[in-house]
């Protein structure tokens, strides 16, 4: 991936800027130690790497805003970063630019059980604001893998799903307000603990925006009640199609189950081998997941395998207590771990329609045949959210190319059945410059406009989402 | 008044928007307030619903397709639209069809928004004109995306002055098999809202939650799920109600639906007269803001987060929610604004993206801002 060129203007000031940004900023809030930048050069997408000219760790919106106005006035880019989990590049930096980290920032500001919200710091991790509410019986929906890890800064630039989406929908789905800093270092409240815009709908815009409008430093977020219990079966089956029919199946019956996860011949195989949860040897396999009371459980549960039998299942396991509960997970939570043993793997994220499973995973099949490199799916089937694993060594010359390819092939077969690049892990510098496959210059154009509108120096963050060469105007008109 | 444009397809409605000299008053089934002034411009010429598949629970349909038969096309196969869209006609005396597009640009939706969430929630993709005439797309047809900016959800209640909606994607969910309606009678306003939150903080998953005040005050709960479900759930929140009395559980499908339409449509209001204004609040604030409002009347939905005020011309609503985050909305009746005055940044970031989406300025001009 092609990343601009540094500005060497900036970079001869790099001692003037570290020193002002050193001068309005608390002791320790600012790195510029070569060795010490170097843990920022990269996020999970680790392929990529390139040392920033300074890291700054603030630990309040004020002193956020006195970095970006520095920032702002030096017109130096200016990568916002969560946790750095991100697998599409979303916070690598150039070096020529400023991290702005908000990992500092973990507080728990405000919870109110009645009006059911949480309001955070947005370095705060995913799981630790189910954390600070569990005891109250209460959860933050959205469930990315890296939920240890992650960011409620992250969740919000990349609009972070995770595996319960079906029921309780996406990030944006469960924000009900942020504070953002502008890159002019202006502060902005938008929405709060009340529901819906009172006009354009400006939260739903940021949210999602990859860190290029603004960096937003509090969230307010929707907490829900604790379901009283959740049990899944799992049903293999002796092919993928089958197992997706039986997918739609069970949504036109009308059942919403809160997970549904699918797993492949290849992918079933490594897990075993890894984790040992003994999982029928099979082509396909479902975990479907239900919640409510005991009794709503079993008659759910009931329904599914009543669908499940009629497509020829070879084995249907229902869980009936915590422990078949947490076997049945285990293959699945240890998928990416058990391919990671295997070879180095590049991670996929693109959403199809339900209905185009079969074809999609076929040609997946045929395409890993041409490519010689093995591919295993693991991903959300009740969304489409598919997340082909794709094994490469990264030591052998080329492989990492070929990787690339074949993954940009199969993202212009989701595209092409109606689908998207990216269901939950965002464009960052990993798909953008394949976004002139689901959007004509014109779509891309208006989100530019969009840009202009909140950044209309182009510093936030700059080099990501929208192909380099539509952006390089708007970038050099900048300099 | 001129007959209104009336495009019967997406290439035809850009080029009216590129060939108009003057503003655009851009409607629907016209059942819902527009711009004022301005040459009208319907999108009721582009109907009909082109993509249903039950088992990826999307549905695409173009803008003017009647709500009703979005409605009835879901239904066929059990599944309904989850945000539940408010029919206007009833509170504003309009007549007409109220359509997809239209409910998607004003952002409508019903009790359930309180859970489920609003219309903006549902929508997936968009096609939409804009200003210039050109015909642009965001999002897609699949549940989760997260390709590029979400202009779907701002085009979602822009009211039509960032670009003209073509085509709506919409995610749609299973009908319940039966719903209950918990009721209790002649709770305080305050004592309905913490009644509300109990209910909303149970695992019980309340759907509706609606307070309707008054001399034999009303407050309602409503459940949805397979039969033995909403038994078992209404018989466990009689449970976690009942420092409240819960009076009785209403089962019946039709007399309960009719209880969560008046909610939905304001059905109280009809025929009065009044300004009508929509207050969205933090609900445990509500009791207290609705005691210094001066309102001849409210209503209280989303567990109170909703309040539906009928007010006299002269009541300065917005100035009794001084201290209190939130928005007043003015639907019905004229002087104030429609929408609440935004503080200057965030106007600024507004009025920026109206001159981004709608240069010359076309689109139901002043009605947002």
């Amino acid at each position: 991936m092609e990343m601009p060129a540094p500005n060497p203007q900036i970079i001869a000031q790099k001692a003037r800027i570290v020193k002002r940004l050193r001068a309005a900023l608390p002791e320790g809030a600012v790195i510029d130690a070569e060795a010490e930048v170097r843990a920022y050069e990269c996020d999970a997408l680790t392929a990529y790497s390139c040392p920033p000219l300074a890291v700054v760790l603030p630990g309040t919106t004020e002193d956020v805003a006195k970095a970006l106005r520095i920032c702002h006035e030096a017109g130096v880019p200016v990568v916002p970063r969560g946790a750095g989990t991100s697998l599409a590049g979303g916070a690598l930096p150039t070096a020529d630019s400023v991290i702005l980290g908000v990992a500092r920032m973990s507080q728990v500001l405000e919870t109110d059980y009645d009006n059911r919200f949480i309001r955070v710091q947005t370095g705060r991790t995913n799981l630790s604001v189910t954390g600070a509410v569990e005891e109250a019986g209460f959860f933050y929906a959205p469930d990315p893998s890296s939920q240890l890890a992650c960011a409620i800064a992250g969740n919000i630039a990349m609009n972070s799903g995770g595996a319960h989406c079906l029921k309780y929908g996406v990030t944006t789905n469960n924000l009900l307000g942020v504070t953002m800093v502008t890159m002019e270092g202006e502060v902005i409240e938008i929405g709060g603990a009340h529901m819906d815009a009172a006009g354009l709908d400006l939260l739903g815009l940021i949210c999602g925006s990859e860190g290029q409008l603004g960096v937003v430093t509090e969230a307010t977020l929707r907490i829900l009640p604790k379901p009283e219990g959740a049990r899944p079966v799992l049903v293999g089956f002796d092919s993928n199609e089958v197992a997706g029919q039986c997918v739609s199946d069970i949504i036109k019956a009308g059942l919403l189950p809160v997970a549904i996860e699918f797993m492949d011949r290849p992918c079933i195989r490594a897990t075993e081998a890894f984790a040992k949860a003994g999982y029928p040897d099979c082509e396909a396999l479902l975990i479907i997941e239900v919640e409510g009371s005991d009794a709503e459980i079993d008659a759910q549960l009931a329904r599914i395998v009543e669908i499940a039998e009629r497509h020829d299942p070879v084995e249907i396991r229902e869980s009936g207590s915590a422990e078949e509960s947490a076997k049945i997970w285990l293959g699945r939570k240890s998928a990416f771990g058990a391919m990671g043993q295997i070879n180095d793997y590049m991670c996929l994220d693109g959403t199809i329609p339900v209905s185009a499973l079969p074809h999609v995973l076929r040609r997946i099949g045929e395409m890993s045949k041409d490519y010689g490199l093995d591919v295993g799916n693991v991903f959300h089937a009740g969304d489409g959210n598919m997340h082909p694993l794709i094994l490469f060594d990264a030591n052998k010359p080329g492989d990492l190319e070929k990787c690339e390819a074949f993954g940009a092939d199969i993202l212009r077969l989701c595209v092409e059945v109606g689908g998207c690049l990216t269901g939950e892990h965002g464009v960052g510098i990993e798909k953008r410059d394949l976004m002139g496959h689901q959007y004509a210059p014109e779509d891309l154009e208006i989100q530019m406009a969009v840009k202009d509108v909140f950044d209309p120096g182009w510093l936030l963050n700059p080099a990501k989402v929208f192909p380099l060469a539509a952006t390089g105007a708007r970038r050099e008109a900048a300099v | 008044m001129t007959q209104a444009a009336r495009p019967q397809s997406e290439a035809e409605l850009a080029e009216i928007v590129a060939g108009s000299n003057g503003p655009l008053r851009i409607a629907g089934g016209g059942t819902r307030r527009s711009g004022g002034a301005g040459a009208a411009l319907t999108t009721r010429g582009l109907s009909g619903v082109t993509l249903h598949e039950p088992g990826a629970l999307t549905l695409v349909a173009r803008a003017g397709t009647p709500l009703a038969e979005v409605e009835r096309v879901l239904a066929s196969e059990g599944q309904r639209l989850a945000f539940e869209p408010m029919d206007h006609r009833g509170l504003l005396g309009t007549k007409g069809a109220p359509t997809i597009g239209g409910a998607v640009a004003a952002n409508v939706s019903g009790p359930r928004r309180v859970v489920v969430g609003a219309a903006r929630d549902f929508l997936l993709g968009v096609r939409f004109v804009d200003g210039q005439g050109r015909i642009l797309k965001n999002g897609g047809r699949v549940m989760k995306n997260v390709t590029g900016y979400d202009l779907v959800k701002l085009m979602a209640g822009s009211w039509g002055t960032l670009g003209v909606i073509t085509e709506v994607s919409l995610k749609v969910l299973p009908a319940p098999e039966v719903t209950g309606t918990l009721l209790i009678e002649g709770l305080s306003d305050a004592d309905a809202v913490r009644a509300m939150a109990a209910a909303l903080g149970s695992p019980f998953e309340v759907t509706g939650a609606a307070h309707l005040p008054g001399d034999a005050p009303l407050t309602l709960l409503r459940i949805e799920g397979m039969e033995a479900s909403v038994a078992y759930r209404a018989e466990a929140l009689c449970g976690v109600l009942s420092e409240f009395g819960v009076s009785r559980v209403e089962t019946d499908p039709e007399a309960g639906a009719a209880l969560w339409r008046a909610v939905r449509d304001v059905e109280a209001f009809h025929g009065r007269d009044g300004h009508v204004w929509r207050l969205s609040v933090k609900p445990s604030e509500a009791p207290e803001l609705v005691a210094r409002l001066g309102a001849e009347a409210v209503i209280y939905d989303w567990g109170g987060g909703l309040v539906w005020a009928l007010a006299a011309p002269g009541v300065d609503v917005r100035a009794a929610m001084a201290g209190t985050k939130g928005h007043a909305t003015l639907i019905r009746g004229e002087g104030p604004p429609m929408f609440h005055p935004e503080p200057a940044p965030i106007a600024r970031i507004s009025e920026g993206l109206r001159a981004a989406f709608d240069p010359r300025g076309v689109f139901n001009p002043g009605l947002m801002g």
